[in-house]
C-alpha cells in the first residue's frame, strides 16, 4: 500500500503530463488525501473560425493576406493620398466588391459550422451526478461524469465502460463514424465492479490523450470498504470512442475519461485549411514577377524623369508653368510621389479584374460538374456535388491518387463465391431454385463425377457453420416464438452480426449449401443441417482471429461428445499446419481465386481427445486470467492447438468492387497517376482487392513491408526495417533502367511493376525519429511502384501518409478519395478530397472538395471535366497577363515621349473599360467553354492527361512565351502608330491628330489583336463565343462613337470628343490598325502551324471523321 | 437467397418509384440535359494547319505588296518643303529675334527667311508650323484646361477648373481661355510671297478657317453666349492669358474665327502627341486650272517672331505641303505594306514547301498509327 502510494506520487510526480488520473463520479480517493480536482477541458466541440466579434477584423485580415488583395489596397490607398493620373474610384470599386462578396461567402460558411457544433454541444445526456441522473447538455460533461448512453446514441465523449445493460458484461457499437468499419464490435464492462454504480469508489490512471484510435492503457483502483484496492487493467476494449453509436444494447453507462478536444475523434479530425490550387500559385508566382516589371518600370521612368529635368529648361519651360504647391514639394517627397504615380498608372498590369473573371470562371465552371448527367446516379438519386470551386483546375493535375479501399474500391458487400472441398470445386451457380439441395451437380468440375464424399461436405459445411463469431440478430420485441421449421428464414430475416463481414458472406454460403446457424444460446451453437433437423454444440472457446496469426479457431463439443477445432485462416497460416499432401489438392484452387481478387480461406479442422481438451482447457484459462503477457501465452497455446490438423477444403469471397472499378483504376494509371490505396483493413483483403481491380498484376512483384516481414528477420524491428527498405531500393529504384523521359515511364511492359505494401505499425515506426531518415527511401521506393497499398491504418495516418507525399519534392498533387468518416482526414489533408455519396454517413461528402455518387465517375471527373478546367483557367490566367502587358507597355514606352509626365496614353474610360468590358467576356467564355480535345476523346485517351501533367501550360516557358508575345506586340503597337504619327496629318484635308487619336489607335489595335489572338486559340466555337468574340469587338467600335459622340457634362475634359469618328475618316488609320494587327498576328499564326501537330490533333481529327462516319450512319438508319 | 434479394431490389426500386412527390423530386434533382449543361454545345472547331493558312499567306502577300506600292509612290507624290527659321546660328536671319526676345516688348521682332522651291506644288498646299522639344504631351500640361469653359459655359467663364493652375486667375480676373495650354497659344506670324521674277513680293492669300475638326469648331468649342452680340463684354470681367498680347475677342476681326472659335486656338488646344509635332497654320487653296497653287521659283516667308523656343531647346519649323487621300508625306505606311506583304508571301512559300514535304510524312504516320 505504501509502496504504491510511493509509486503514485513518484508516477505523478515525475509525468504528469504522463498520464492523467480520472475519479470515477468524482469521488475522492481517500478521505484522508486532499481532493483536488484536475482541471480538463470541457466537452465542447468548436470547429468554427469566427466568433460574432472577431469575424470582421479576422476575416479582412485573412483576405488582405492574400498578396493580390494587399496590392490593391496599396494600390487605392496611394490613389487616395496622392494625386495620380487616375481616380481612386478606379480601383476601389472593384476591390470593395471583391472583398464584400468573399467576406459574405466565409461568413455564412461559418455560421453553418457553428449551427452543427452548437447541434453535438446542446446534445442532451444523461449524467449520473451523486446518486440522480440528470440531463445535461453534452458539452458540460466534464472528466470524470458517469454517463447513460442509450442504444443508437453515439458517445458525447471517450468512456471507459462501467456497465452494460447485456448480462454478459459486453456492449455493441460501430464505428462507421470514425475509422469507417460498420460492422459491430464487441466492448467489454471493467471487471467484478458493483452493480450499483453509485456505491463505486473507483480512481482510474489512463494516459493522455493521444489521437490511436486503436491505442488505450490504464488502470483502475476500485476501492472497496476495509478491502486492499483492486487493481483491473483497462485497454482499448473498455473504451468507447466518441463519435462511436452503440448497437444492440439498450443502455450502458461510462465514464468520461477524454472530453471535448481531447477526444480521440477530435484529436484525429483536422482543421479544414483552406486549399489554394497549384494555379493560384502560379498566379501568385507571375504576380511577383509582374509587380517586379511594374516596380522597375516605375523606377525607370522616375529616375529619367529627374534625369532629364537636370537639362535646362525641361522641368518647367515657360509654357508648362508648376502650380505654387508643386513648387513647394521637398524634392524627395516628389520623387516619391512620382514613383508612387508611375506605379498607379502602371498597375493595369496586375488587374483586379483577373481575380474576378478567374472566381466567376471557377464558380461557373463547378457548375458544369454539378450539371453532368453522367454524375447522376438513378439509385441514390443525385449527381455530383461541388463544395468547392476552387480546385476545379486541381482536377487536372493530379498525380497521386490516394483511395481507401472499403465501399470505395469495393462495395463493402461479401459474396460468397466458391468452396473448395478435398480439391473439388463447388460453385454456388445457377441452382438458386433449388431450395436446400446442395447443387454440386452443375458446377462444371462436378459434371465428371467427381466430387468428395458426402461426408467431407458436411463437415465442410458444419465448419463453416460453426466456426465463427457471428451473431443473430436479435429479433425485436413483440415477434412470437419461432418454431423450428421457420428457423432458418427467420433467421435469415433478421441477419447477422459480425465483426467482419466476410464472417457473415461465409455463414450465409453455408446457408445456401442448406447449412444454416441458428444462433448461439447459452453458449450452445444451433445450426440446421441440410434435413432439416437441428444440430446443436457446445462452444467451448474461441480463439480469436489476430492479424499476426492469421487463423481463428473454435472448439465445440458435438451432440455424440466428440471434441472438435475447427480452424479457418489465410493459406500460409494454415498450409504449414496440415499435413502435405491435402495441400497438394487444394493450393491451385486457392492460388487461382486468389489472383481473381477473391479473399480465400482455408478451412481445418482437428479431433481432440479428451485428455488434450483438458489440458488446453486449463491453459486456456490460465493464459486468460493472467495479468501479465497475456496476449503472448495465449498466442503460444493458441500455436499449440493449431496444429496437426486436416485440412477440408477453401473458401472464396468476393468483395465485390465497385462499377467499373478496374477501368476507372487502368484510366489513373494510363494518366500517369500513381494509385496508392489506404485502408484500415486487414492486408489480405486488402491485397486481393489490389489485385481484383488490378492495381497489382500477376506479375507485379511485391514488396512488403509489415509487421510480419519484420518480424520474420527476427531482428531488431527497426534494424529488419532499415535493411527492408535498403534491399526494396535497391530492387525498384536503382537496379530499375532509367526513366525515359519521365512522362512515358511505366508504359513499356518489359519493366518490371512493382507494388509495394505497408501497415500502420511500421508506418508509424518509420516516421519516428531514428527511421525517419528513411522515409526519403520510403518515398522513393513508392515513386518507382506502380501501386502502393498501406493497409491497418487509422485515419490519421492515412493523412500523414498523404503529407508526407505531398511535401516530396516537386510537390506533388495529391488527391484523396473516400466515403466514410475515416477517410476525412486524408481528404482533407490532400490536394483534391473527392467523396463518394457511399452508405457511410455523409461525413466525407461533408468535408470533401467535389463528392461523386461512385468510383467510376472519378474517370470523366479528371481525365474530361480536370482536363479541360485546367487548360481553360491556364490560358485565362496567361491571357490575362498576356493582355495586360500588351495594355500597358504603349504607355509605358509614351513616358518616353512625353517628358516622364504620367500623361495617360489612353483615355480613362479606355483604362477602366479595356479588363471589365472590352476584353474580359471572349476569354470568360473561352473559359467556360473550350475543349480543345472533346470530352469523348479525352476519356478514351488517358495518356492525354500526361500533355497537362506537372502544370505544364503555367510553367516558366510558356509563361515566358505569352510574356514576349505581350511585349513585341505592344512594342508594335505602340511604334507603329509612332511611325505614324512622325506626320500627324493623317486625313485628306491637311488637319492633325493629337495625343487622343494616337492613345486611341493604339487602343483600337490593341482591342482588336488581343481578341483575335484569343480566338485563334479557340478550339471550340459554340455560338457563345462568336456572339461574345465578334460582340465584344462591335460593342468597342459602338462605345468608342459613343463615347467620342457626346459632350459629357460630367466630365471635366471632353478628350475623345470625336476622336474615334475622326480617325476612322483616315485611310491612313485604317491601314495602319490593319497592318498592325496582322503583323502581330503573325508570329502566333506561324508558332501554330509550324509546331508539330500534336497527338491530340490527330485524334480529334480522327475523331471527327469517325464521328462524321458515325452520324452518317444514324441518319442513313433513320435514327437521327 | 439469390431469388429473394431480387425482389428486395425490386420492391426497392418500387418504392422509390411509387410516391409521386419523391418521384418529382428525384426528376428535378437529375440535372437536365440540355446541350449548354451538358457541354454539347454543336461547335465549330477549326483547326489551323500550314494547309489551312497557306492561302491567306498568299492572299495577303498579293494584297499588301500592290497597296504598299500604291502608298509608297503617293508619299513620293507629296511635294514638302521645310524651313526651320528657329534662328539658332549666327548666319540665320532670325537669331537676333531669338536673342533678344522678352514678353513684354511691345514691338515685335520680325524677320524673314528666303527660300525656293524646285518644283511647283499642285492643287491646294498646306501650310504647317512645327515645333520640336516641346512637351504638349506633358500631363501638367494636357490637363491645364477648361473644356467646359471653351464650350461656353458662363459658369466655368467666371470660374475655371482647378486644373487650370497656374493659369486660372490674374490679378483677381479668372483667365480665359485658361490654363496652360491656351496661354502658350502659338502665337508667330507667318506670311509668305512669292517673289516673282521681276523683283516684286506678291503676297499668296492664306486661309485661316478649315484648318481645326469641323466638330471642334461647331460643337467642342463655343463662344459664351451674353445680353449682346458683341464678344468683349460676353467676355467682361476675365482677363487674358498672362503671355497673350490681345485679349481672346480680339484674335481675329471675323466674328465666326473669334473668341473660342478661333481656329488657330483650337488647332492648338488639340494637344499634340509627341514632342515633336506639327500644326496646320494655314491653307493656301489652288486659284485656278491653269496655274498650280505654288509655281516654282523664290519666295520670302516673313515671320513676326513672337514665341521663345530657345529656353527649352526647342525648335520651329514652317512646312508646306501637298495632301494626298492618305493624308502628308510619310512614306512608313508604303514601306511597312511592302515588307509585311513580301514577308507573308515569302512565309507563304516556305509553308508550301514544308506543308509538301511534312504534310505527306504525318499523313503517312497517320495511316501507320
Amino acid at each position: 500500500m505504501i509502496r504504491r502510494g510511493l509509486d503514485r506520487l513518484l508516477g505523478r510526480g515525475e509525468g504528469r503530463a504522463d498520464s492523467r488520473t480520472v475519479y470515477v463520479g468524482h469521488g475522492a480517493w481517500s478521505p484522508a488525501q486532499p481532493f483536488t480536482p484536475p482541471r480538463y477541458c470541457d466537452n465542447r466541440i468548436v470547429s468554427s473560425k469566427y466568433t460574432l466579434w472577431n469575424f470582421l477584423p479576422k476575416n479582412l485580415f485573412e483576405q488582405f493576406r492574400r498578396i493580390a488583395n494587399f496590392y490593391f489596397l496599396i494600390i487605392f490607398l496611394v490613389q487616395v493620398i496622392v494625386d495620380t493620373p487616375t481616380s481612386p474610384v478606379t480601383s476601389g470599386l472593384p476591390l470593395f466588391f471583391v472583398i464584400t462578396v468573399t467576406a459574405i461567402k466565409q461568413g455564412f460558411e461559418d455560421w453553418l459550422r457553428h449551427k452543427a457544433d452548437n447541434e453535438v454541444n446542446k446534445y442532451p445526456v444523461t449524467v449520473l451526478d451523486g446518486g440522480r441522473s440528470t440531463r445535461k447538455e453534452s458539452e458540460k460533461i466534464r472528466v470524470g461524469d458517469v454517463v447513460e448512453v442509450l442504444e443508437d446514441e453515439t458517445f458525447p465523449c471517450d468512456l471507459v465502460l462501467l456497465q452494460s445493460s447485456r448480462d454478459d458484461g459486453t456492449c455493441y457499437v460501430t464505428t462507421a463514424s470514425l475509422d469507417g468499419e460498420s460492422n459491430h464490435k464487441t466492448h467489454y464492462t471493467v471487471p467484478d465492479i458493483e452493480t450499483d454504480l453509485l456505491l463505486l469508489n473507483a480512481t482510474l490512471e489512463c494516459e493522455q490523450p493521444q489521437p490511436d484510435l486503436y491505442k488505450f492503457v490504464g488502470r483502475m483502483y476500485i476501492r472497496r470498504e476495509g478491502q486492499e484496492p483492486a487493481v483491473r487493467s483497462l485497454g482499448p476494449e473498455n473504451l468507447l470512442l466518441k463519435g462511436a453509436t452503440l448497437k444492440n444494447t439498450s443502455k450502458i453507462s461510462g465514464v468520461a475519461v477524454y472530453t471535448g478536444m481531447e477526444t480521440k475523434m477530435a484529436l484525429n479530425y483536422q482543421g479544414k485549411s483552406q486549399k489554394r490550387s497549384v494555379v493560384e500559385k502560379s498566379i501568385n508566382c507571375f504576380l511577383v514577377v509582374y509587380l517586379c516589371i511594374l516596380l522597375s518600370k516605375a523606377l525607370v521612368c522616375t529616375t529619367l524623369k529627374y534625369v532629364w529635368q537636370r537639362q535646362p529648361g525641361q522641368d518647367e519651360p515657360w509654357y508648362n508653368q508648376k502650380t505654387q504647391k508643386e513648387k513647394d514639394t521637398d524634392l524627395y517627397l516628389k520623387m516619391f510621389t512620382d514613383f508612387l504615380s508611375f506605379m498607379v498608372l502602371f498597375n493595369f498590369i496586375i488587374p483586379v479584374s483577373m481575380y474576378v473573371t478567374v472566381e466567376m470562371q471557377k464558380f461557373l465552371g463547378s457548375s458544369f460538374i454539378t450539371w453532368d448527367r453522367d454524375f447522376y446516379d438513378p439509385q441514390i438519386q443525385e449527381g455530383a456535388l461541388v463544395n468547392t470551386s476552387d480546385l476545379n483546375e486541381e482536377l487536372g493535375q493530379v498525380e497521386h491518387v490516394f483511395t481507401d479501399k472499403t465501399g470505395t474500391l469495393t462495395q463493402n458487400n461479401m459474396e460468397f463465391i466458391e468452396c473448395c472441398i478435398d480439391g473439388f470445386q463447388y460453385k454456388y451457380g445457377n441452382c438458386a431454385s433449388e431450395l436446400d439441395g446442395f447443387c454440386v451437380e452443375d458446377g462444371p468440375v462436378n459434371k465428371l463425377q467427381r466430387k468428395a464424399g458426402r461426408e467431407r461436405e458436411e463437415l465442410f459445411l458444419r465448419a463453416l457453420c460453426l466456426c465463427h463469431t457471428v451473431q443473430v440478430k436479435e429479433p425485436g420485441p413483440g415477434l412470437g416464438p419461432v418454431d423450428q421449421v421457420d428457423a432458418a428464414r427467420a433467421v435469415e430475416e433478421r441477419g447477422f452480426i459480425a465483426s467482419s463481414p466476410d464472417e457473415v458472406a461465409l455463414v450465409k454460403g453455408a446457408m445456401r449449401f442448406g447449412f444454416s446457424f441458428l444462433g448461439l444460446d447459452c453458449m450452445k451453437m444451433k445450426i440446421q443441417n441440410r434435413n432439416k433437423e437441428i444440430e446443436e454444440y457446445d462452444l467451448l472457446h474461441v480463439l480469436n482471429f489476430d492479424p499476426v496469426r492469421r487463423r481463428m479457431s473454435v472448439i465445440v463439443k458435438s451432440e455424440a461428445g466428440e471434441t472438435l477445432l475447427f480452424c479457418k485462416g489465410a493459406d500460409v497460416s494454415i498450409f504449414p499446419r496440415v499435413r502435405e499432401e491435402e495441400v497438394m489438392r487444394i493450393r491451385t484452387h486457392v492460388e487461382r481465386n486468389a489472383t481473381e481478387g477473391y479473399r480465400t480461406l482455408c478451412v481445418a479442422y482437428k479431433k481432440l481427445s479428451t485428455e488434450a481438451f483438458a489440458q488446453a482447457d486449463a491453459s486456456l484459462r490460465e493464459a486468460r486470467l493472467a495479468l501479465q503477457d497475456r496476449e503472448e501465452k495465449l498466442l503460444n497455446i493458441y500455436d499449440q492447438l493449431e496444429t496437426g490438423m486436416n485440412l477440408i477444403g477453401a473458401t472464396a469471397v468476393e468483395d465485390r468492387l465497385q462499377e467499373e472499378a478496374t477501368v476507372t483504376m487502368e484510366a489513373l494509371q494510363n494518366a500517369g497517376m500513381k494509385v496508392w490505396v489506404l485502408t484500415g483493413d486487414k492486408m489480405e483483403t486488402a491485397k486481393s482487392t489490389c489485385y481484383a481491380c488490378r492495381l497489382f498484376q500477376r506479375r507485379t512483384e511485391l514488396l512488403e513491408l509489415t509487421v510480419r516481414t519484420l518480424e520474420a528477420g527476427g531482428q531488431k524491428c527497426e534494424g529488419r526495417l532499415h535493411e527492408l527498405l535498403l534491399d526494396y531500393h535497391r530492387r525498384a529504384v536503382q537496379d530499375a533502367p532509367p526513366a525515359k523521359g519521365g512522362v512515358s515511364r511505366s508504359w513499356s511492359s518489359a519493366v518490371q511493376d512493382y507494388g509495394f505494401i505497408i501497415d500502420g505499425a511500421t508506418l508509424s515506426l518509420l516516421l519516428k525519429p531514428p527511421s525517419s531518415r528513411y522515409t526519403s527511401l520510403f518515398l522513393e521506393i513508392c515513386q518507382n511502384c506502380a501501386a502502393v497499398l498501406c493497409c491497418r491504418m487509422a485515419p490519421l495516418q492515412k493523412a500523414q501518409i498523404v503529407r508526407l507525399v505531398k511535401n516530396t519534392k516537386g510537390s506533388p498533387i495529391t488527391l484523396s478519395v473516400g466515403d466514410g468518416a475515416n477517410d476525412v482526414s486524408m481528404i482533407l489533408e490532400a490536394h483534391v478530397g473527392i467523396g463518394i455519396k457511399g452508405n457511410e454517413g455523409r461525413q466525407a461528402v461533408r468535408n470533401s472538395d467535389y463528392a461523386v455518387p461512385k468510383l467510376k465517375h472519378l474517370r470523366k471527373l479528371l481525365l474530361g471535366h480536370g482536363h479541360l478546367y485546367y487548360v481553360r483557367i491556364a490560358q485565362l490566367v496567361q491571357y490575362f497577363f498576356y493582355k495586360n502587358l500588351c495594355f500597358i507597355l504603349p504607355q509605358f514606352l509614351y513616358q518616353f515621349f512625353c517628358g516622364y509626365s504620367q500623361q495617360p496614353l489612353y483615355d480613362a474610360a479606355y483604362l477602366m473599360m479595356y479588363n471589365i468590358c472590352f476584353t474580359s467576356m471572349p476569354i470568360l467564355a473561352y473559359s467556360l467553354f473550350e475543349q480543345h480535345i472533346c470530352i469523348e476523346i479525352l476519356m478514351d485517351n488517358a495518356i492525354l492527361y500526361r500533355e497537362v501533367a506537372r502544370n505544364a501550360s503555367l510553367r516558366w516557358g510558356p509563361f515566358l512565351h505569352w510574356t514576349a508575345l505581350g511585349i513585341y506586340q505592344g512594342l508594335l503597337f505602340f511604334f507603329g502608330v509612332h511611325c505614324l504619327f512622325r506626320n500627324p496629318a493623317l486625313q485628306d484635308n491637311g488637319q492633325v491628330y493629337g495625343n487622343w487619336s494616337f492613345g486611341t489607335i493604339v487602343f483600337t489595335v490593341m482591342v482588336f489583336t488581343v481578341t483575335l489572338k484569343l480566338a485563334l486559340d479557340t478550339r471550340h466555337w459554340t455560338w457563345i463565343n462568336h456572339l461574345v468574340i465578334w460582340g465584344s469587338l462591335a460593342f468597342y467600335v459602338f462605345f468608342s462613337f459613343f463615347w467620342g459622340g457626346i459632350i459629357w457634362p460630367f466630365l471635366k475634359q471632353q478628350r475623345l470628343y470625336f476622336v474615334f469618328a475622326n480617325l476612322l475618316s483616315s485611310v491612313s488609320a485604317w491601314l495602319v490598325i490593319i497592318l498592325l494587327i496582322l503583323l502581330s498576328l503573325l508570329p502566333e499564326v506561324l508558332l501554330v502551324v509550324l509546331r508539330k501537330p500534336r497527338a491530340s490533333h490527330i485524334q480529334q481529327l480522327k475523331m471527327r471523321s469517325s464521328a462524321r462516319k458515325h452520324r452518317d450512319f444514324l441518319s442513313n438508319t433513320g435514327v437521327i | 437467397m439469390m431469388a429473394s434479394s431480387y425482389s428486395a431490389k425490386e420492391e426497392d426500386g418500387h418504392h422509390s418509384g411509387a410516391p409521386g412527390p419523391g418521384g418529382v423530386n428525384a426528376k428535378s434533382r437529375k440535372p437536365d440535359n440540355t446541350a449548354f449543361k451538358q457541354q454539347r454545345l454543336p461547335a465549330w472547331q477549326p483547326i489551323l494547319t500550314a494547309g489551312t493558312v497557306l492561302p491567306a499567306f498568299f492572299i495577303i502577300g498579293l494584297l499588301f505588296i500592290p497597296i504598299g506600292i500604291g502608298l509608297y509612290v503617293t508619299s513620293n507624290n507629296i511635294k514638302e518643303y521645310e524651313i526651320d527659321y528657329t534662328g539658332v546660328d549666327m548666319s540665320s536671319p532670325c537669331f537676333n529675334c531669338s536673342q533678344n526676345y522678352s514678353w513684354n516688348s511691345t514691338k515685335p521682332c520680325t524677320c524673314s527667311v528666303a527660300f525656293s522651291l524646285d518644283q511647283p506644288f499642285e492643287s491646294n498646299v498646306f501650310m504647317y508650323y512645327g515645333l520640336s522639344n516641346y512637351y504638349q504631351n506633358h500631363r501638367r500640361y494636357v490637363k491645364s484646361r477648361d473644356d467646359s469653359q471653351l464650350n461656353g459655359n458662363l459658369n466655368s467663364l467666371k470660374d475655371p477648373s482647378k486644373e487650370c493652375e497656374p493659369y486660372r486667375t490674374n490679378d483677381g480676373l479668372p483667365i480665359a481661355p485658361c490654363g496652360a495650354i491656351a496661354n502658350s497659344l502659338f502665337n508667330d506670324t507667318l506670311e509668305l510671297y512669292y517673289n516673282d521674277p521681276n523683283g516684286t513680293k506678291i503676297p499668296i492669300r492664306l486661309v485661316k478657317t478649315g484648318i481645326a475638326w469641323w466638330t471642334d469648331k461647331h460643337v467642342k468649342f463655343r463662344n459664351p453666349v451674353g445680353d449682346g452680340s458683341n464678344l468683349s463684354a460676353v467676355f467682361q470681367g476675365t482677363t487674358k492669358p498672362v503671355n497673350w498680347q490681345k485679349y481672346v475677342y480680339q484674335l481675329d476681326t471675323d466674328p465666326d474665327n473669334n473668341g473660342f472659335i478661333n481656329e488657330d486656338l483650337i488647332v492648338w488646344m488639340r494637344t499634340a502627341a509627341l514632342p515633336t509635332f506639327r500644326k496646320l497654320y494655314r491653307i493656301i487653296e489652288k486659284q485656278g486650272d491653269a496655274t498650280p497653287t505654288l509655281p516654282r521659283g523664290n519666295y520670302t516667308l516673313l515671320i513676326t517672331y513672337n514665341y521663345p523656343v530657345r529656353s527649352f531647346e526647342g525648335r520651329k519649323r514652317m512646312i508646306l505641303s501637298t495632301i494626298s487621300w492618305m493624308g502628308g508625306k510619310n512614306p512608313f505606311l508604303g514601306i511597312a505594306y511592302i515588307t509585311v506583304g513580301s514577308v507573308c508571301f515569302f512565309l507563304g512559300v516556305v509553308l508550301l514547301i514544308i506543308h509538301h514535304k511534312y504534310g505527306s510524312r504525318s499523313n503517312n504516320a497517320d495511316i501507320a498509327s
